[in-house]
């Protein structure tokens, strides 16, 4: 049982395995603090339409399940947006329509179809938490990565008692960025690039003597590749 | 804004995929036959005018009407799939053959957040007027056609080429996007400033 879980992180990752969700994950990866907000919300949203899902498998009628499971996903999206709404303004506004558009998130309406309505509750409770915490290490991932080359800093929430402003600067890299990976074209490039990389590692996983311990330190190795 | 202006601005300054993520998941699946992607543009023009026509309808004589601002993401998302499943319906009955060129990629439209984006962005954020609402939409949609097209003719010449394996398929598709959006970058809203006069 729980291969449910740790099957969504790495070996099904849906962003770079699965290559689902696209959208979202490029947009807001501009940010380190976005993309947490951005997977917090993913994780909140898919948590609740697995559950709901789950539960009520045995009546949704065959036919209309797809639009059920739409409105199903869309309650759970106005609660995300109103709750970010009224907590945290400055990354409603940063997110923009990105947050509406978490309900045509393929992602969660992929683990509804596929998973949630033919499983029990507990397994797709899994089933949900490994597929939105893979999907917010991917993130992640994209957006340390762009951050970092394309602006030298990493902004994160800002905490008052230590006078931590929210934003680590980088020295030269924060002088000299490389522009172009905060523009749209650099995310583009950094998802084929990782994607790339991903495909390399799978392949190399099929060769037995590899151990799995090398997959763990995939995200370091692949800074490296992308300077 | 002059209805030139917004189709300038949705097909080359914001292109929907180019500068602003929206609708990649099909922009990748589907652009590796030239056919297959002018038929998903042709698909996509088409629900995405009606769509966010029919959009601004609902938002505008009865969500802000009654208030319930709150509720847009449940009847957008609600409104667009059961466009989508009337248009089908409505092409199987008049226009066989049509239907069998854009039959298959109907479905996959309504989880394609290009079409709710465009309905969010013209009619939400803009708050553009009923026509220039569905003029968005269309040009919006004519821009997915422009990057879509390009792309495949773009994939259909790398399948004669070598190409590093891991990079085979997705990735490469991804890095010739990220390429392209590089060249897209040279519309900005000069371009418009230049070719309109004043702003």
């Amino acid at each position: 049982m729980i291969k449910e879980f740790t099957k969504g992180i790495i070996r099904e990752n849906p962003l770079f395995i699965i290559v689902l969700g696209l959208c979202p994950a490029l947009a807001v990866s501009t940010q380190v603090v976005n993309a947490l907000g951005m997977g917090a919300g993913v994780i909140f949203v898919l948590l609740g339409s697995n559950i709901c899902v789950s539960l009520l498998k045995d009546f949704i009628p065959e036919k209309v399940r797809i639009p059920s499971y739409i409105v199903i996903i869309a309650s759970f999206v106005t609660i995300v947006e109103l709750v970010m709404k009224a907590f945290t303004p400055g990354l409603y506004k940063n997110l923009g329509i990105f947050v509406s558009l978490i309900v045509v998130n393929c992602i969660i309406l992929g683990r509804a179809e596929a998973f949630a309505s033919k499983n029990p509750l507990l397994h797709s409770v899994l089933d949900a938490l490994g597929m939105g915490i893979g999907f917010t290490l991917g993130l992640l991932l994209i957006a340390v990565i762009r951050e970092i080359f394309g602006s030298g800093t990493i902004t994160l929430f800002p905490i008052q008692a230590i006078g931590f402003d929210g934003t680590v600067k980088l020295g030269w890299l924060n002088e000299y960025p490389g522009k172009v990976w905060s523009y749209a074209a650099g995310a583009l490039l950094v998802m084929g690039y990782l994607k790339a990389f991903f495909n390399w590692l799978q392949t190399r996983r099929r060769i037995p003597r590899e151990s799995k311990g090398e997959v763990a330190h995939a995200p370091e190795s692949e800074v490296k590749q992308v300077s | 804004m002059t209805y030139i202006g917004i189709l300038i601005t949705f097909v080359l300054i914001e292109n929907f995929i180019l500068t602003k993520f929206l609708g990649l998941c099909p922009f990748i699946g589907v652009s590796k036959k030239m056919d297959s992607a002018i038929g998903m543009g042709f698909a996509v023009i088409f629900v995405m005018s009606i769509a966010s026509l029919v959009t601004w309808l609902v938002w505008n004589l009865l969500l802000v009407k009654l208030e319930l601002n709150f509720l847009k993401t449940v009847t957008f998302i609600l409104v667009i799939a059961a466009l989508v499943q009337f248009v089908e319906m409505v092409i199987q009955k008049i226009s066989p053959p049509l239907y069998k060129a854009l039959g298959i990629y109907l479905p996959l439209i309504t989880t394609n957040c290009a079409v709710l984006g465009v309905a969010l962005i013209a009619v939400v954020d803009k708050k553009m007027n009923a026509i220039e609402s569905f003029f968005a939409g269309f040009s919006a949609g004519a821009g997915f056609l422009l990057a879509i097209l390009l792309m495949s003719s773009l994939r259909e010449k790398y399948e004669t080429e070598w190409i590093p394996k891991p990079f085979r398929g997705i990735p490469i598709a991804f890095v010739t996007a990220g390429l392209m959006a590089l060249a897209f970058m040279a519309f900005d809203k000069a371009l418009l400033k230049n070719l309109l006069g004043g702003g």
